[in-house]
């Protein structure tokens, strides 16, 4: 990490008056990759904008490669900062080479005439993003995944210091999501660019970001690495999640659970469990689940869907009262799903339980 | 690849100079006056009985430079606007620029007619000059508050209606000498254009198109749509003035001196971005230029000629080959983009 190339004090960004966040204050350095989240209309666009130079600053300031960003001539920010934004481009034939080279703009001469070199650094940004065999394509003739990667070697054209993306990753599919920031990763790692984004995908952002700043009711709530941000109920509470429960440790989400006198009892551990949890809470049946170690893969998703739950602490075996809670609950259900096949040393409790209840439950296994 | 284009563009460029060449040398040598090709050649050089002469040099001369001058004017300042608006159908008549200027040249026309005063090629450009500012302003206006592009060119229609209206009442009340050319002039018509007309057109028209060429870079950069535009270093605020100024002056002038002219604005771009296979400016405003001359010297031939000795108007020629053009151009957006 070789410094600071963009920052901000005391930022308030917004249109006109119009305040839409304030006490924004953060830091970028050289290869760094800052992920803006925040629930829709939080202004996350806004700020990018705002640090694009695109939108005045209500007040505060920005700072990038040292300098008051308002004090830049237009033609320097070019030169240091490109972006790619969401809104699509509608020029008419338009082919991808002619796209990216608009990256060069900034370095051209009046006319815009391309040199060889820069004819060389279109060539190699379309390359690195793996759409030189798009060249000679029209613009509107492409996929949503390609396009992406299109106004991404054309940004990366700009040869800038400091790369802005609005959501990149929307209208992708999984593969092209991982596939666009991967590219972007290597970016930051290899040319030193400063990254800068905004993403809906929180399990992306917590993979891909090496900071993370949150905003919510107009103001910047936190920001910090990605085990700061994914820890506890924090990305509960900032997106106010109510109809689920979000799992910091995948970063995503489970469904909420259905409450209830347990109907069925699941027997589970190891991560073999989690499919039959999702699915009777598809299926809208309220279950019991155990007897789970606290540092089982599945806690957490059990934790989130099971109506009651029997737990252990983390590598103990376990104890006869937990086996005694389990089957009270069992008394109560009409039935008892067992997915585990192989019971270990530390499980042999759940084996127990299997065997007790065969007594008189009926059990799939 | 890029050779390929280089080719492609090559030959465009060498065929429309020819198509432009051989229909200016026609428009010399056709007429209801038979003169041979000599016959003009050696008009132009001076020597030759004297009526050929005049013919050739006041009368076809002056007519074919002002419409192949006047020609590439209206489509280059088709172009800008198109760019302008980020809409393929966009043009200085449909947009009710030209109706502007016409409506102001026709009210200054007669109100110093009235006075026993003809006003000179400047003041002409000049009213003109404030009636597309005029028409420019409510589009402008208008833009602002319509989201979609069709909603747009309705809108630019109905104030050439507007504009065409009050032209009419203008042109009634007119002195009746002077209600012939008025009416002959407000239908469009490359006719009675002379020398010194010419020299005022080329004065204007050259200078300003080659401005427009300037503006290629940041046009260029422009048809990403303006945030793009902002980030590349354009200046958009003055950017957009300056395209905006460039394009009225050069429909102004086209209208000051041959009246409206329909659908040139948008035809040419279209044809010149088809053929040459690119919207990059760079290309297409010199292509338009060209372009725009080749065909208002066809259609002013086909405006002289089909009922010769009668003459049609310009803007019913244009029109006929012009329109449909336009309805083109409209349906191939469409294919590209599923709506407009």
């Amino acid at each position: 990490m070789s410094g600071t190339i963009l920052s901000s004090k005391g930022l308030s960004v917004g249109y006109g008056k119009k305040v839409v966040v304030t006490g924004l204050e953060f830091e970028v350095c050289k290869g760094e990759i800052l992920t803006i989240i925040g629930p829709n209309g939080a202004g996350k666009s806004t700020i990018l904008k705002t640090i694009a130079a695109q939108l005045p600053l209500v007040s505060g300031s920005i700072d990038l490669t040292g300098k008051n960003i308002s004090e830049i001539d237009a033609h320097d920010i070019a030169k240091t900062l490109s972006v790619c934004f969401t809104e699509r481009i509608t020029a008419e034939k338009m082919t991808c080479e002619d796209l990216v080279s608009t990256g060069r703009y900034p370095y051209t001469g009046r006319l815009g005439i391309l040199s060889d070199n820069d004819k060389e650094i279109v060539r190699k940004s379309m390359e690195l993003t793996g759409i030189a065999h798009l060249c000679d394509t029209e613009i509107r003739c492409i996929s949503d995944g390609q396009r992406q990667a299109v106004m991404v070697a054309r940004a990366i054209a700009q040869q800038p210091q400091v790369l802005i993306l609005d959501e990149p990753t929307s209208f992708l599919d999984i593969n092209n999501k991982l596939k666009l920031l991967s590219i972007l990763k290597e970016l930051a790692r290899s040319r030193d660019i400063a990254v800068v984004q905004t993403l809906h995908e929180l399990d992306l952002a917590q993979r891909f970001s090496d900071k993370i700043l949150c905003i919510k009711d107009g103001k910047a709530d936190r920001i910090g690495c990605p085990e700061e941000i994914f820890s506890g109920d924090y990305v509960s509470e900032l997106y106010g999640i109510e109809n689920g429960n979000f799992l910091p440790m995948f970063g995503t989400a489970e469904a909420n659970k259905i409450t209830g006198e347990p109907k069925v009892f699941v027997i589970g551990g190891g991560g073999r469990g989690i499919d039959t949890y999702r699915r009777l809470q598809r299926q809208g049946i309220p279950f019991a689940a155990g007897i789970i170690h606290e540092n089982d893969a599945e806690y957490p998703v059990a934790k989130c869907l099971a109506a009651e739950l029997v737990t252990e602490k983390a590598f103990e075996p376990i104890s006869d009262i937990n086996i005694q809670k389990a089957l009270a609950l069992i008394k109560k259900c009409d039935k008892v799903i067992c997915c585990i096949e192989n019971f270990g040393t530390m499980n042999m409790g759940n084996k127990s339980l299997l065997e007790l209840s065969r007594n008189n439950k009926e059990v799939i296994e | 690849m890029n050779k390929k284009r280089a080719v492609r563009w090559t030959v465009c460029f060498v065929f429309l100079t020819i198509i432009t060449a051989v229909f200016f040398v026609l428009e010399l040598v056709i007429g209801s006056a038979r003169l041979s090709f000599g016959d003009v050649l050696g008009a132009l050089s001076g020597s030759g009985d004297n009526a050929a002469v005049t013919i050739v040099r006041d009368i076809r001369l002056p007519r074919a430079l002002a419409a192949a001058l006047l020609g590439g004017a209206l489509s280059v300042s088709g172009f800008l606007l198109q760019n302008f608006f980020n809409n393929p159908i966009a043009g200085p008549y449909v947009l009710g620029i030209s109706s502007g200027a016409k409506l102001t040249v026709a009210i200054s026309m007669t109100l110093t007619m009235k006075y026993g005063i003809l006003l000179n090629s400047a003041e002409m450009v000049g009213a003109a000059f404030v009636g597309s500012m005029i028409s420019m302003g409510a589009i402008l206006l208008l833009s602002g508050k319509v989201r979609n592009m069709a909603q747009l060119i309705i809108a630019g229609v109905m104030i050439g209606y507007i504009c065409s209206a009050l032209t009419e009442l203008a042109v009634t009340f007119a002195d009746d000498a002077n209600i012939v050319n008025l009416h002959n002039w407000s239908m469009g018509s490359f006719s009675g254009i002379n020398t010194d007309d010419v020299k005022v057109i080329a004065l204007i028209v050259l200078p300003v198109a080659a401005a427009a060429f300037v503006l290629s870079k940041p046009m260029g950069a422009y048809q990403l749509g303006e945030s793009y535009a902002k980030n590349m270093g354009v200046n958009i605020r003055g950017f957009r003035i300056l395209l905006i100024l460039l394009s009225s002056i050069l429909s102004a002038c086209v209208t000051a001196f041959a009246g409206p002219v329909s659908f040139v604005g948008i035809a040419v771009p279209h044809l010149m971005k088809s053929s040459f296979g690119t919207a990059k400016p760079i290309i297409v405003i010199p292509a338009s230029f060209i372009g725009g001359a080749a065909f208002c010297l066809i259609c002013d031939l086909i405006a002289r000629m089909l009922f010769s000795p009668v003459e049609i108007s310009i803007s019913t020629v244009t029109a006929v080959f012009g329109a449909p053009v336009v309805i083109a151009a409209m349906l191939s957006r469409r294919d590209q983009k599923g709506s407009m």
